[in-house]
């Protein structure tokens, strides 16, 4: 056993048993993190990342194999482990019914932080958190972003010498997002911490010393960032094509032999391919190419699929999907002064925007932006505080019902039956939307062919893989061929490849003609946008293009932002302007 | 740090920040405190198992002085409020309306057979849908028969013809109030929801709020954990044994004729077999509908129906009687009753507490078996 190892995993394997099934959470994996560096725990959902974490520190018992944590057999000696390691939940035991102050009292107390101690390490943790004004405050009353540092904090109480954080950043903005890496970058160089921290954002891959490559409970591979991205040199490029627009691009360049990944990048279509070189590209007049910066995200897809041996499904044909094209340039979705308060709390204040015919157009936020809400009232699922909103040129005030029927929803969770088959929602649906027998047989044949749920036809929904559940929501959602689609975080816990397909059928259905509405957390889904606006704290801080909102924060520093940059430079700036209002 | 002062640190945490849940939380609070005055409200002046006032009708069918003194003995009971009908048939009309409860009904010859014949020359009609109720009105329309037939026999001078007059006396709840059995009875009731229920749904409230997984990877000690849940919602659970006696002493005057420390030491001995029973469930079903749920179907109601509290249970049928012995309510009800109504009496004290004893360690023993820091387990 190699002592100077923070944690060893040594042929570790675990199952589940769920409903008669058995899931194989983790399959012989062997892992060895260094210590005094952060190892990422990179994979999509369902990796076995958190199995992982729970395993090392022994919460669940390995069917077979050993693991060591600090030295120390897990299996023989548990508590000890659990006494010197820190540990963070994926959602991190805050009680919210707790103070700031109360939680660290508490974790204090369990630590066994000598009382004399406690106020400078109290001192050092808030200051670095940023919480130093909330010690007061109900933890349950803190934004998600300051949660999770406080979580942070709780662990980082009695500073241990291996920490294990799974998934910490999910679903924060990206501001907080930025100082949990700070904060933790700060313990391995003070206290020479070792840190194993999982993630579902690649690129967050980019940010650890070390990574190891997780899939359907596997390790596919461990070493540096660049260790993964640099074999992908001249297989990674950028493609333009101004005459066809990046979205009919991207499906054209999808179905090319030899590419196994093509995504909209900005204003560009990023290629990544099989082999070293560009293959044959289809004839198009004004098609320009340049190599690209390689990066983890294209490592990752090309060894996944590589994983998967082709699975790659064709994108989705929607042809019989068709909306009439009349008004074209008419405004579909036209909201004014929109509010929305519950009791004092405003959680829209005053949102403006219009949306046009056959565009998708994004929301971006982190969760408590208000996106949701506004979305509800769109939908005449919530009544509006305040403010006007016009779907499909009817007043939502007036015509509820009307506008709902032109309309399809998905919602940010799984809504449909989980203990019915597919086939079950499917019909459900079309009667639930009133289509007649022929319609219905129609409109569901049509969803099991155009989302490809034929060979799930009579599997329970529940056991579906997320993918397939995400497309099954939104045949669903389409069932009555509105002619505006609202979905809620529709990417939310899928893995990149779903995403990828997922959006794949977006586009098909924003070339037919139906209107996009769509929210998301992840900031490189606003690249999939038309137009977007960018919310924060129920308002709306810019509307424009991608392209306009990476503009306008480019500086010599950062030449080429991504959205995550102008995501930073606005929120930033809108901090900056509150506290100068407030002065 | 020593061990010793790092163990009582994690403790004096733990119980520190579960009091301040319980006092930050309403439900808490609500079901500690609100829960047993409404109880004790409900069951100390709306359900009663006595008869009193009952509406009654007086049917006579030739008036005269001796039919009018029967009435008036009527008049002057507590437990009934006559209305004069002068025929069967209006009465029996009032009786199918439900606007009275009995028929008392004297025929034309009453006067003349009251003393000269062996035969009843009164006539009871009892309304017997509600089978306590009518058992209790015919019993009482008998005493005062018969109260009135003695001073009446004695009054006139003539021998009587019953051979046998019975005298009841009742003991240790002579004035035969249904209350004075109901509300000690109630704290048992009471003292499950705090143990039992309450604390099975905060400890898996923490199960479910991904609380608990945090708590496990740090230095605690599974029996620490357990001792830190129990302190907290054993106090609030002796806290609401003592609202429930007061109440009982001061709000309904339940006589309290055994020793307040024989009654706390039984009330705390109970209140660790309940705690036990809420962590044993909050264990095994780490979610709070589902520990909430079962909590109530094995424990709260059990409590209610088959404690004695309510039914006596010699009266239920033997099977279910085999039943009640499982039931930890049972013994404590017994003890209750005992120490309320009638004193310490040692026998009854020391034998459910043995039986509560017995049921105390299985509880927390499993509870405290089944408790793994683990996920799986």
């Amino acid at each position: 056993m190699d002592s100077t190892a923070a944690l060893v995993f040594e042929d570790v394997s675990k199952t589940f048993a769920a409903g008669g099934l058995s899931v194989r959470a983790l399959d012989h994996v062997s892992i060895k993190t260094r210590p005094g560096l952060v190892t990422g725990l990179i994979g999509p959902d369902s990796a076995g990342k958190t199995t992982l974490m729970r395993l090392a520190t022994g919460l669940l018992l390995p069917d077979s194999g050993s693991i060591h944590a600090l030295g120390i057999d897990v299996l023989q000696r548990p508590l000890e482990v659990q006494s010197s390691v820190g540990y963070m939940p994926q959602r991190f035991g805050l009680y919210e019914d707790l103070t700031v102050q109360e939680n660290l009292d508490l974790y204090a107390d369990l630590q066994g932080v000598a009382p004399a101690d406690r106020p400078a390490r109290y001192r050092e943790l808030m200051h670095m958190t940023g919480l130093a004004p909330f010690t007061r405050r109900l933890a349950g009353r803190l934004s998600g972003g300051m949660k999770q540092k406080l979580g942070l904090a709780c662990t980082l109480v009695q500073p241990p010498r291996l920490l294990l954080l799974d998934e910490p950043t999910v679903g924060v903005d990206p501001v907080s997002r930025r100082e949990l890496w700070a904060i933790v970058y700060r313990q391995v160089r003070d206290e020479g911490m070792s840190v194993l921290l999982s993630t579902a954002y690649l690129d967050e891959a980019e940010r650890c010393d070390d990574v190891i490559l997780m899939h359907a409970g596997r390790r596919l591979g461990q070493g540096t960032p660049a260790s993964f991205s640099e074999p992908m040199r001249g297989r990674s490029f950028h493609v333009t094509a101004p005459s066809l627009g990046k979205r009919s691009l991207q499906t054209r360049l999808s179905g090319v032999p030899g590419i196994v990944d093509a995504i909209i990048e900005g204003e560009q279509v990023r290629v990544v391919t099989s082999a070293a070189g560009l293959p044959a590209l289809p004839d198009i007049p004004d098609l320009t190419t340049s190599a690209a910066e390689p990066d983890f995200e294209d490592a990752f897809i090309a060894i996944l699929k590589g994983d998967q041996s082709g699975a790659t499904p064709a994108a989705a044909t929607l042809d019989s999907h068709r909306v009439a094209q009349s008004a074209a340039d008419k405004a579909v979705i036209e909201v004014r002064d929109l509010q929305r308060r519950f009791g004092d709390f405003h959680a829209v204040k005053a949102v403006s925007f219009s949306v046009q015919r056959g565009e998708i157009f994004g929301l971006l936020g982190a969760n408590g932006a208000g996106k949701t809400t506004t979305f509800r009232m769109l939908c005449g699922l919530l009544p509006v505080s305040a403010g006007e909103v016009h779907v499909a040129g009817l007043d939502l005030r007036h015509a509820a019902a009307r506008v709902r029927g032109r309309l399809g929803y998905m919602a940010q969770r799984f809504s449909l039956y989980a203990d019915l088959t597919v086939l079950q929602n499917l019909r459900f649906f079309a009667s639930a939307y009133g289509l007649n027998r022929r319609r219905s047989k129609q409109r569901i044949s049509w969803s099991l062919d155009a989302f490809e749920l034929e060979d799930y036809a009579n599997a329970r929904s529940a056991d579906l893989p997320l993918g397939y559940k995400q497309r099954l929501a939104m045949a669903a959602a389409l069932m009555h061929e509105p002619d505006i689609l609202f979905l809620d975080e529709p990417t939310s816990g899928v893995d990149p490849l779903a995403r990828r397909e997922f959006w794949q059928h977006i586009n098909a259905l924003a070339e037919a003609g139906v209107t996009v509405l769509v929210t998301t957390h992840f900031m490189d889904e606003a690249n999939y946008c038309d137009r977007l606006v960018i919310m924060a704290e129920g308002e709306v801080l810019a509307e424009g293009t991608p392209a306009d909102m990476k503009a306008r924060c480019r500086s010599k520093e950062t030449p080429d932002p991504t959205m995550e940059d102008a995501f930073i430079a606005l929120i930033e700036a809108h901090e900056n302007t509150r506290k100068a209002s407030a002065a | 740090m020593k061990p010793g002062a790092a163990k009582r640190m994690r403790l004096a945490g733990m119980i520190r920040k579960e009091s301040l849940q319980i006092l930050r939380d309403p439900s808490s609070i609500a079901i500690a405190f609100v829960m047993p005055v409404v109880l004790l409200l409900l069951f100390g002046y709306g359900v009663s198992l006595d008869a009193r006032k009952v509406p009654l009708a007086m049917v006579v069918e030739q008036p005269d002085a001796s039919t009018a003194s029967l009435i008036g003995a009527f008049r002057h009971s507590e437990y009934f409020e006559p209305q004069s009908f002068d025929s069967i048939q209006t009465a029996q009309q009032a009786f199918d309306l439900h606007e009275v409860f009995g028929i008392v009904w004297l025929r034309n010859d009453f006067s003349r057979r009251l003393l000269a014949e062996g035969d009843a020359p009164i006539g009871v009609i009892v309304n017997g849908v509600d089978a306590n109720q009518a058992r209790i009105t015919g019993g009482y329309i008998q005493g005062v028969w018969q109260a009135w037939l003695a001073d009446y026999a004695r009054r006139h001078g003539v021998k009587l013809r019953a051979p046998v007059m019975l005298e009841p006396r009742i003991w240790f709840n002579a004035a035969v109030r249904s209350r004075n059995f109901l509300v000690p009875g109630l704290i048992a009731v009471i003292m499950t929801l705090i143990g039992a229920m309450l604390t099975s749904m905060v400890v898996a409230r923490e199960w479910e709020r991904g609380t608990m997984e945090a708590l496990m990877v740090t230095p605690i000690r599974i029996g620490e954990l357990v001792i830190g849940k129990l302190v907290p919602y054993f106090l609030l659970g002796m806290g609401g044994m003592l609202l429930s006696v007061a109440m009982a002493l001061w709000q309904f005057d339940v006589p309290l004729r055994g020793s307040f420390w024989v009654l706390t030491a039984a009330s705390a001995l109970f209140m660790l077999v309940a705690l036990g029973m809420g962590l044993l469930l909050s264990v095994v079903a780490k979610n709070q509908f589902v520990a909430g749920q079962v909590s109530i179907v094995v424990t709260f109601l059990p409590a209610f129906i088959l404690s004695g509290f309510i039914f006596s249970i010699g009266s239920m049928p033997e099977p279910i009687q085999w039943i009640t012995y499982l039931i930890p309510a049972r013994y404590y009800v017994a003890i209750l009753q005992s120490l309320f109504l009638a004193g310490d009496i040692w026998p009854i004290v020391l034998s459910n507490s043995a039986a509560l004893l017995v049921m105390m360690v299985i509880f927390l023993g499993l509870a405290r078996r089944k408790f793994h820091k683990r996920l799986d387990a």
